[in-house]
């Protein structure tokens, strides 16, 4: 039998990222957070949740930056904002949220083949690329990289969808495509020199 | 007074059945709009996973068009409706964010002030067209029809300023005015479990089972939506929420749809024929004729 150590010793704490999520913006009084719970009552998700908003909250501005960005709890957030709009001392956990996936992202701390990021990274190629999305093309991009044989499972809904013309298989582009990489190019510079 | 369009990618897509009855309810009430000129991506809620600052800039982008033309941008879309919003409030809230985004502009010879406003079609119809206005246009009334009035959470939060974010009652108020019986719905701005469907089905398909069971309890015959990923939740994944045939069977119309029908528009003019879930029947049913 393998003993594991359930209590984090202060010197694990990782104090950069309990600041660097408190300088987030809407986090910016995270330290304010009651642990009053509304958060986790109102999220429709959290049922299914490691990690209630509440208790990732906490966890996240005490340094357990792993534990944060390896839960699922990151993922199961639709955005929906109910805890946002409900918290006494607002504190804009969505943001908290997406800030969280994003840093799970660039750092890699997520399942292999789970088709949220996958999805996010294909549909910001798609919107550099074209300007827009089509929709029909892009399911194809993600279920190419997260598991093929979820095509023939949703090729039923899929004629339905191409027989209701509610799927294009043409794509949907703008003319002028090249000002969306120029700008986006110039966020990028501007990013260091502002420091955003 | 006119309106700059702003369909998002959805509607050009699986949301079609939207921009058709849309663009039909605002001719009905001779309200002009006009498709933004080669507007693009919102950034939407996937882009803002990746870069927020990104996400902000391809928003932006949109405003400084809308705001070019001087006309306010109707977004039907919750996702883009939230997300235009948010940027014009982070521009204004968070000096960098502003000056990021003023940079990414200048190298493609737009700015936006903030002049241009941010509105959703249920705002418009409800403020500038007006409830009195739309019961005098009301060609063939919802009479007996029981109605779902389902928001969606990216409507009314966190920034629609028109509506309450907890309990919404502009779309009620509409479908009442068109003639239909609007239930008590408790899921009205619940989760409609967004791409989770896709992610983890299961969760996905407990937010529609859920959202479905509550509009039938309460007696609904139909469900109206205002968003198009909480439309095509709820009608195209009905097969998957019981055991190899549809837990609930509920038609799931945009609320659009429901007006423009009131006001006298034709099937083909609003899309009807790209329901899964068909209508027909129920409006026969409540003798509601449309050509």
């Amino acid at each position: 039998m393998s003993l594991q150590r359930k209590i984090k010793l202060e010197a694990e704490r990782d104090h950069e990222f309990a600041q660097w999520i408190a300088n987030k913006a809407g986090g910016e009084k995270l330290r304010h957070c009651l642990q009053c719970g509304l958060c986790s009552g109102t999220c429709p998700l959290s049922l299914y949740m490691d990690y209630t908003p509440r208790r990732l909250m906490y966890l996240a501005r005490e340094g357990f930056k792993a534990e944060v960005l390896s839960s699922l709890s990151i993922w199961l957030c639709t955005s929906c904002y109910a805890c946002a709009v409900g918290c006494p001392k607002q504190i804009n956990t969505t943001e908290m949220m997406y800030a969280l996936k994003r840093l799970a992202i660039e750092e890699k701390y997520y399942p292999r083949r789970f088709a949220v990021p996958v999805m996010a990274k294909q549909f910001s190629r798609m919107v550099r690329q074209e300007g827009r999305i089509t929709e029909s093309w892009l399911m194809v991009r993600v279920l190419l990289r997260t598991g093929i044989w979820q095509l023939f499972g949703m090729s039923k809904l899929g004629l339905r969808l191409l027989r209701t013309r509610r799927m294009n298989l043409w794509r949907e582009r703008i003319d002028r495509r090249r000002e969306i990489s120029q700008m986006l190019d110039a966020v990028e510079s501007a990013r260091k020199e502002f420091s955003a | 007074m006119k309106y700059a369009y702003y369909p998002g990618c959805s509607l050009k897509g699986t949301g079609r059945a939207y921009d058709e009855s849309l663009l039909a309810v605002f001719r009905a009430l001779e309200v002009e709009l006009e498709e933004l000129e080669d507007w693009n991506c919102c950034g939407a809620t996937s882009y803002v996973s990746v870069d927020d600052l990104l996400s902000y800039a391809l928003a932006a982008r949109n405003l400084a068009l809308a705001e070019r033309e001087h006309k306010d941008i109707v977004a039907p879309c919750a996702a883009c409706y939230l997300v235009l919003n948010k940027t014009q409030h982070y521009i204004r809230e968070y000096p960098n964010v502003g000056r990021v985004v003023e940079r990414a502009l200048g190298e493609i010879g737009l700015t936006y002030t903030g002049r241009s406003q941010v509105r959703h079609p249920l705002d418009i119809l409800l403020n500038d067209v007006g409830i009195q206005a739309i019961r005098q246009r009301v060609k063939t009334p919802l009479h007996g029809l029981k109605v779902a009035a389902y928001y969606g959470c990216q409507i009314v939060r966190p920034y629609a300023t028109f509506d309450d974010q907890r309990n919404p009652t502009s779309m009620d108020q509409l479908l009442e005015a068109c003639g239909a019986t609007v239930v008590n719905y408790s899921e009205k701005t619940g989760c409609c479990g967004a791409s989770q469907k896709g992610a983890l089905s299961e969760v996905g398909l407990d937010r529609i089972r859920r959202l479905l069971a509550a509009a039938q309890a309460e007696g609904a015959e139909v469900i109206a939506t205002a968003c198009p990923l909480c439309q095509f939740n709820l009608e195209c994944y009905q097969e998957e929420t019981g055991n190899g045939h549809p837990a609930i069977s509920m038609p799931v119309l945009f609320f659009t749809q429901l007006i423009a029908l009131a006001l006298g528009a034709s099937s083909e003019e609003i899309g009807l024929k790209r329901c899964l879930v068909s209508v027909d029947q129920l409006l026969a049913s409540k003798e509601i004729a449309y050509a």
